[in-house]
């Protein structure tokens, strides 16, 4: 080991000025196989500043969850990761886990989507906030419960302390999960990771959770990294957000860039794949074809066989993002320019039955009936 | 038979489908030898609605509240514990098994797990093959209805010999469609169909949904947790919340004046993919969770979670929820709904 970390406020290695907490530069993540070398993860990079939230977006496979759990030290020993994580300045790829431990829970805590999976279910609820807050301070049980109650105040659950003495399999999904962000914020950390932290629930309950964060972030003033597939919650609560596709960061900017100027023909197909609440959308623009296996990936841009805008040097160039609109609005696509006030449906093919087919069919069931 | 009375859902005259005070218990029983019942789930209670040819009715709620099981009841999958399904004028919650099956090329389903409900052992071919081999079409008819069908849905015919497996969750979920209309029915029930599915994925089965209707003439049941998806795709929606429909309309009317207050909380709990208009909503959040359907609250089913009874009723009126069932009729909303203190309000 050649440093010891000091994590106290005083000893913020970070360089004078700069206001990022976590800083992700070039992260690869692979995964050995029996059928080669899985690359879930290729070359991410992301700055998350002090206080706000960092929205993580794509669909199954993208690498989003992976992303995170590197950051936290959390893959499997299989897991090869290179590039580089620091938090406050401090390298975290390649720290021992004795090192990892102090900066888990205390300062980078995790909240997870199954809230089943991340509480222990032979222990009550009031012993799990408890053995958190004592993991990290010195702390009597009896102090240790009192702050648990309040924790659980904060997250706005009901008559905290019965709470206490339920065991998970007692509670809800919404209140579990709830004691999940309680125990999370349960060390006043700087950085909260949530994986997909209202995906199992219900939508008036995922309402609920959302703003058991909004609390938990305004009580501890903790930054967040905040992983989602649903474009509507990265859209009320994120500062700025990092599209995700095939492993890569393929668009980032603020909420805004990124909803009102895509910059990625991915991120626009996404955006115009959304049924929307408010209004009437007359044709959604699926994407066609699926992602390309992480196995074997092709070279140059990964969503060239799917993109309306592929060109020859698609398939050979993979580009890197690059700025567009302004200097933190990059996207990695060799045409990015072409997409300015590029609607959905100009670009990607709304109409998805083969019409022939379908009248022939049509005809020869008629006679039927 | 006697036809069904209109409904108050407001589907033109002669539906096609028609369902008449639905109610499907499910026994509780206890963990003894004797497996005693203890108690009844209410999974549906009191459900009627109607729908006309070729028109699509969303319907909506979260997870419990019976939608999928009035999906199923339809069907016959489900035994009904009472009321009538109509189809034309067939009443079919009490037809023979046999008589059911002749229904079947009239009325087919899609599931939501494209991984669970086709064989993994059967080739696609067949699988799409199998409702014509059951209702005995001829082989010739067979293989060029097969063809067009996996073209329709935007498969190569060529792949009709490989397994599901080989195929993408996307892709399976338009060979259960391509099934499903085999032999050509005049309603589809849709339970969940691209629930399972990335949102880039879902729109093309939502835009093939949509081509198939309009070449077609389907009925749909749309059944669905996602208020988004219903939008775009229902003409009509119907809101359940612990075994009732709570709330009925055109979709344009429901999402602009949601009249009841459950229905304004799931409007206002789902985030809109526009970050300007998201930050600046109203947001109506509801507390708790669901009440248990095994013992649920007398009057209003809603009453021990919405907002409108904890902040705005007065003594009076709130007994009125604790005793009084609010029936399904139009209160000068412009649709049904089920409130006593119904009030329009705009969320979007």
């Amino acid at each position: 080991m050649t440093e010891r970390i000091d994590l106290s406020p005083e000893a913020d290695s970070a360089p004078p000025g700069s206001d990022a907490v976590l800083e992700v530069s070039d992260l690869t993540v692979s995964f050995p196989t029996d059928d080669g070398l899985v690359q879930a993860v290729r070359g991410v990079s992301y700055r998350l500043n002090r206080g706000e939230v960092l929205g993580i977006v794509g669909e199954s496979g993208s690498g989003k969850s992976v992303t995170s759990l590197a950051v936290m030290g959390l893959l499997a020993g299989s897991a090869r990761v290179s590039g580089s994580v620091r938090f406050r300045g401090t390298e975290l790829v390649g720290a021992s886990d004795a090192e990892l431990t102090r900066i888990r829970g205390r300062h980078i805590s995790m909240i997870f989507q199954d809230p089943m999976t991340s509480l222990n279910p032979v222990y009550t609820v009031g012993y799990q906030i408890a053995e958190a807050v004592q993991a990290h301070k010195d702390v009597s049980k009896r102090d240790a419960r009192e702050r648990a109650i309040e924790l659980l105040e904060i997250v706005r659950i009901p008559s905290p302390e019965q709470r206490l003495d339920n065991y998970p399999h007692e509670l809800s999904g919404g209140m579990r999960q709830r004691i999940v962000i309680a125990i999370a914020m349960a060390n006043d950390p700087d950085v909260i990771i949530a994986d997909e932290p209202t995906t199992a629930l219900d939508v008036t309950v995922q309402a609920q959770i959302m703003e058991a964060l909004d609390l938990a972030r305004a009580a501890t003033g903790a930054a967040m990294v905040l992983i989602t597939h649903d474009l509507g919650v990265i859209a009320g609560q994120a500062d700025r957000v990092v599209v995700m596709y095939a492993g890569k960061l393929v668009e980032t900017g603020t909420a805004e860039d990124v909803f009102y100027a895509p910059r990625m023909p991915y991120t626009l197909g996404l955006l115009g794949s959304l049924p929307r609440l408010d209004r009437r959308t007359e044709r959604l623009t699926p994407i066609g074809g699926a992602p390309p296996s992480v196995v074997h990936m092709p070279p140059g841009c990964p969503f060239t066989p799917r993109c309306p805008l592929a060109q020859p040097v698609c398939e050979t160039e993979e580009p890197e993002p690059a700025p567009t609109t302004g200097p933190d609005h990059l996207a990695a696509c060799h045409f990015s320019e072409r997409l300015a006030g590029v609607e959905p449906a100009d670009l990607f093919a709304t109409h998805v039955t083969d019409e022939t087919a379908l009248a022939e069919f049509a005809r020869e069931t008629e006679k039927r009936s | 038979m006697t036809a069904p009375a209109a409904d108050a859902t407001g589907a033109a005259e002669a539906p096609l489908l028609s369902v008449r005070h639905l109610v499907k218990h499910f026994p509780v029983r206890s963990t003894g030898v004797l497996r005693r019942e203890i108690g009844q789930v209410h999974a549906v209670c009191d459900v009627s609605f109607d729908i006309a040819e070729g028109e699509t009715l969303g319907l909506v709620g979260e997870s419990g509240c019976g939608k999928s099981t009035t999906a199923r009841m339809l069907l016959n999958l489900q035994p009904a514990t009472s009321g009538e399904v109509y189809y034309r004028d067939i009443e079919l919650t009490r037809l023979s098994r046999r008589a059911m099956r002749a229904l079947r090329r009239e009325i087919q389903i899609v599931f939501q797990d494209p991984y669970a409900s086709l064989d993994p052992r059967m080739p696609v071919n067949e699988i799409v093959a199998e409702p014509l081999r059951i209702h005995g079409s001829g082989d010739a008819d067979r293989v060029t209805v097969v063809r067009d069908l996996l073209r329709t849905v935007g498969l190569k015919p060529e792949h009709g010999n490989r397994f599901p497996h080989e195929f993408s969750g996307g892709q399976r979920q338009r060979i259960g469609i391509a099934r499903a209309l085999a032999l050509r029915p005049n309603l589809l029930v849709l339970d969940e169909p691209v629930s399972a599915l990335d949102v880039s994925i879902q729109a093309g089965v939502l835009n093939l949904l949509d081509e198939l209707q309009a070449e077609l003439g389907l009925a749909y049941l749309f059944v669905s947790h996602d208020l988004s998806v219903v939008r775009h795709i229902a003409d009509r929606i119907a809101v359940m919340y612990l075994g009732r429909i709570v709330e009925t309309g055109p979709a344009d009317a429901l999402f602009e004046g949601p009249a009841h207050p459950y229905t304004q909380a799931l409007i206002s709990a789902i985030p809109l993919p526009d970050p300007r208009k998201e930050r600046a909503r109203e947001r109506i959040t509801v507390v708790g969770d669901v009440a248990s359907p095994v013992d649920p609250p007398s009057g209003c089913r809603f009453r021990t979670r919405c907002p409108t009874f904890a902040a705005e009723l007065d003594e009076p009126q709130r007994r009125r929820c604790v005793e009084e069932l609010p029936e399904l009729v139009i209160r000068g909303q412009g649709h049904p709904v089920a409130c006593h203190f119904a009030r329009l309000r705009s969320l979007l």
